[in-house]
């Protein structure tokens, strides 16, 4: 198991010291215990402001610990030098490349510096490694590009390729969704379990997207605003209610029973759904937006009955309330209609 | 250039530029041989090759015009152009910014500020004159006073560096302690007599011909250490191309790098300022224009070829300084500014797209 192990620590403290004279730090998360396994994908959660990038950074090496023990691949950081970090710890920041006039190619062929001689040329080996990168990321096509001509997706992918150039048994990742639009996540994130798996890599990378991070981390890591880490499997930490209260602090509210983050607070209804499982899970999507409670019960007033409509080809929802019921061939009706007998309700 | 990643087919940014590299060291011989035929006194052709191959030329004197005065100025030429040029490079990559320049860490200030307190200090002393008398010697004790004080200010920015970890922090520190610099100057022009003055502004216009054939090889052996060092860097280099925090990650000591690439930058800079004078443009302009034409940020082909192009611009530059068919000589500085400037408006109107031209 140990020898499993890419990055763990002990007892770690993240923070910053300040500069000034009166040794002053700021503590960002304290007693931090973490082990990343290699071959698994772990998702480093929490709000905005909770660390995670100082924490990427500096179980990276980047920055340095306040207090505490990391190890990688069971070395203490501090007996390795800058190149054997960099041997074993690869990173893709959120920093953002201002450069160009430099091929994806050569940009990749970066990622071998730990490996070349004093003036960097690559060896047939490093040609190799840097082709296989670039193939793995699903980049070949790009290969001769500049790298400013490249869109956000593209050029995360190219950044993910030269973090495998590296050769590392750990790849931590700040960000690498942000500002990458839904095909380019799914790609990403993709890519990156598809690297967990096959090559044995730990994969580490931080978000604060829920839902991003709840369907792609074998663990998740959730840091709360208060410093503290919470590891597991995220199911698991939803389960126990460890993934609300996180939230909870952070001004969100985690609905348990969709694995989503409620928006709107409910004021009216209750409404109950039953019926064809998509039109069911939509139609509540709409429901809860409009400010309907959505029943789990059959109590109170309002029940709504979704179809499908064979002949065509489309959804029916027919409303029951206090004996009468009202048919609509769509959600935008369904909503007037139910906001109709709302005031009618009140009106008396 | 060319040997690595040029095989299974891949165009690599090696392969293209032999041809490149031959075509820009044959223009620096060309011009090289174009700046010793020109001059007040004009000296035929076959003569000059005669003098420059084994030089039993018969004409003594144009023997002595070649030798002594025409061959120590191009060199120094090819040598200025250079040293400025990847200096420049070494800042812009250092800092990243494209704006960045040979001046910005204050050495070139500094030079100023050495030249400066001789000159008018030492006026007050004995007089220019004798300076002026001394010749040879004045210009050794001016080329010694500018290279004290870029030493001066390299040694304080070298201090700043070690506790000073943030690039930018850095950079305006350079140009706050260069510009306190410059008022220092002022302030000893405000006190000093016009003659005085004037020939401290005969300086700033900068000069390739004020190097002796026996102070060429003190030149030489500081451009050859700092672009050497250069050389040795290209791999940080690239590496700091993304940025100190990804640098760091793909295993390069990053404050090393950063004290050898100040280490040259001053070298070269310091250097060059002391026997040639503040020569604007050339630092800033030529490494723009370099990865335009071989269209890479690759250091290992960047740097030789911001070299040559250093080398090949400053050559040019004092051909057009020398005026050809005149007997007027314009000041170095103000020629590289005057034509280099519209080349690099030129280049990024064309590229359309300023980060592309970095």
């Amino acid at each position: 198991m140990e020898e499993q192990s890419a990055i763990s620590s002990r007892d770690l403290a993240i923070g910053f010291r300040s500069a000034g004279r009166r040794r002053a730090s700021l503590t960002v998360a304290d007693h931090i215990d973490i082990n990343l396994r290699r071959g698994e994908v772990v998702c480093l959660l929490g709000p905005n402001g909770s660390g995670k990038s100082t924490l990427i950074r500096t179980l990276a090496g980047l920055h340095a610990p306040l207090d505490g023990n990391i190890y990688l691949s069971g070395e203490h950081i501090t007996d390795l030098s800058v190149k054997e970090i960099s041997r074993r710890v690869s990173t893709v920041l959120t920093d953002r490349l201002t450069i160009g006039n430099i091929s994806v190619y050569d940009l990749v062929a970066f990622g071998r510096s730990p490996y070349t001689g004093w003036f960097g040329s690559l060896s047939p080996e490093d040609e190799e490694r840097v082709a296989w990168a670039i193939e793995s990321a699903g980049i070949a096509h790009l290969r001769e590009r500049d790298v400013l001509h490249l869109s956000d997706g593209e050029r995360q992918k190219v950044m993910i390729a030269r973090s495998l150039a590296q050769d590392t048994s750990a790849i931590l990742l700040d960000e690498p969704t942000a500002h990458l639009d839904l095909p380019n996540r799914v790609a990403t994130i993709r890519l990156l379990r598809a690297l967990a798996h096959e090559t044995g890599k730990a994969v580490l990378l931080s978000t604060h997207e829920l839902d991003l991070a709840l369907k792609a981390a074998d663990t998740l890591w959730l840091l709360n605003q208060k410093g503290r880490i919470t590891a597991g499997t995220p199911e698991d930490l939803v389960l126990d209610g460890t993934f609300e209260a996180v939230f909870e602090q952070a001004g969100f509210d985690f609905d348990r029973s969709t694995g989503s983050v409620r928006l709107h607070e409910p004021s009216r209804g209750p409404v109950f759904l039953s019926g064809d499982p998509t039109g069911t899970f939509w139609t509540r999507r709409a429901l809860e937006r409009s400010g309907y409670r959505v029943n789990e019960s059959e109590k109170g007033d309002i029940r709504i009955e979704i179809a499908v409509n064979q002949r065509i080809c489309g959804f029916s929802w027919i409303i029951q309330c206090r004996g009468d019921a009202y048919s609509h061939s769509s959600v935008r009706e369904l909503l007037v209609e139910l906001s109709r007998l709302d005031e009618a309700k009140d009106a008396p | 250039m060319g040997d690595q990643l040029s095989n299974n087919g891949i165009r690599s940014q090696g392969k293209v530029h032999p041809l490149y590299f031959l075509g820009l060291t044959s223009a620096v011989a060309i011009l090289f041989v174009l700046n010793l035929s020109l001059g007040s006194v004009s000296i035929p052709f076959p003569e000059l090759l005669d003098i420059l191959m084994g030089g039993e030329a018969g004409n003594t004197a144009w023997e002595k015009i070649v030798i002594n005065i025409r061959l120590p100025r191009a060199a120094t030429a090819v040598m200025a152009g250079s040293a400025l040029a990847v200096s420049g490079l070494l800042m812009q990559t250092l800092f990243r910014n494209p704006l960045a320049g040979p001046s910005v860490l204050g050495i070139t200030a500094g030079a100023s500020l050495g030249v400066a307190v001789v000159m008018l200090a030492a006026g007050s002393i004995t007089t220019v004159f004798a300076i002026r008398q001394l010749s040879v010697l004045g210009s050794g004790v001016i080329i010694l006073a500018a290279s004290v004080g870029s030493a001066v200010v390299l040694l304080l920015i070298l201090l700043i560096s070690l506790k000073v970890r943030d690039n930018i922090t850095l950079l305006i520190i350079g140009l706050m302690v260069g510009n306190m610099t410059i008022a220092l100057v002022s302030i000893w022009q405000y006190f000093s007599r016009p003659e005085q003055i004037q020939d401290y502004l005969i300086w700033t216009f900068g000069s390739l011909g004020g190097v002796s054939l026996g102070q060429l090889w003190v030149l030489g052996v500081v451009t050859v250490a700092g672009g050497g060092i250069a050389m040795v860097l290209s791999k940080p280099l690239n590496g700091l191309l993304l940025g100190k925090n990804y640098a760091r990650s793909m295993g390069i000591p990053v404050s090393r790098a950063r004290l050898w690439i100040i280490i040259s930058t001053s070298l070269l800079a310091g250097g060059i300022t002391a026997f040639c004078g503040p020569i604007g443009f050339v630092g800033i302009a030529v490494p723009h224009l370099t990865r335009s034409l071989l269209g890479t940020n690759e250091h290992r082909v960047l740097i030789p070829g911001t070299l040559l192009m250093g080398a090949l611009l400053l050559l040019a530059c004092d051909i057009i300084a020398q005026m050809p068919g005149s007997t007027i000589t314009l000041p170095i500085s103000a020629v590289t500014s005057m034509i280099g400037s519209p080349v690099v408006i030129w280049v990024i109107i064309r590229r359309k797209n300023l980060k592309a031209a970095f």
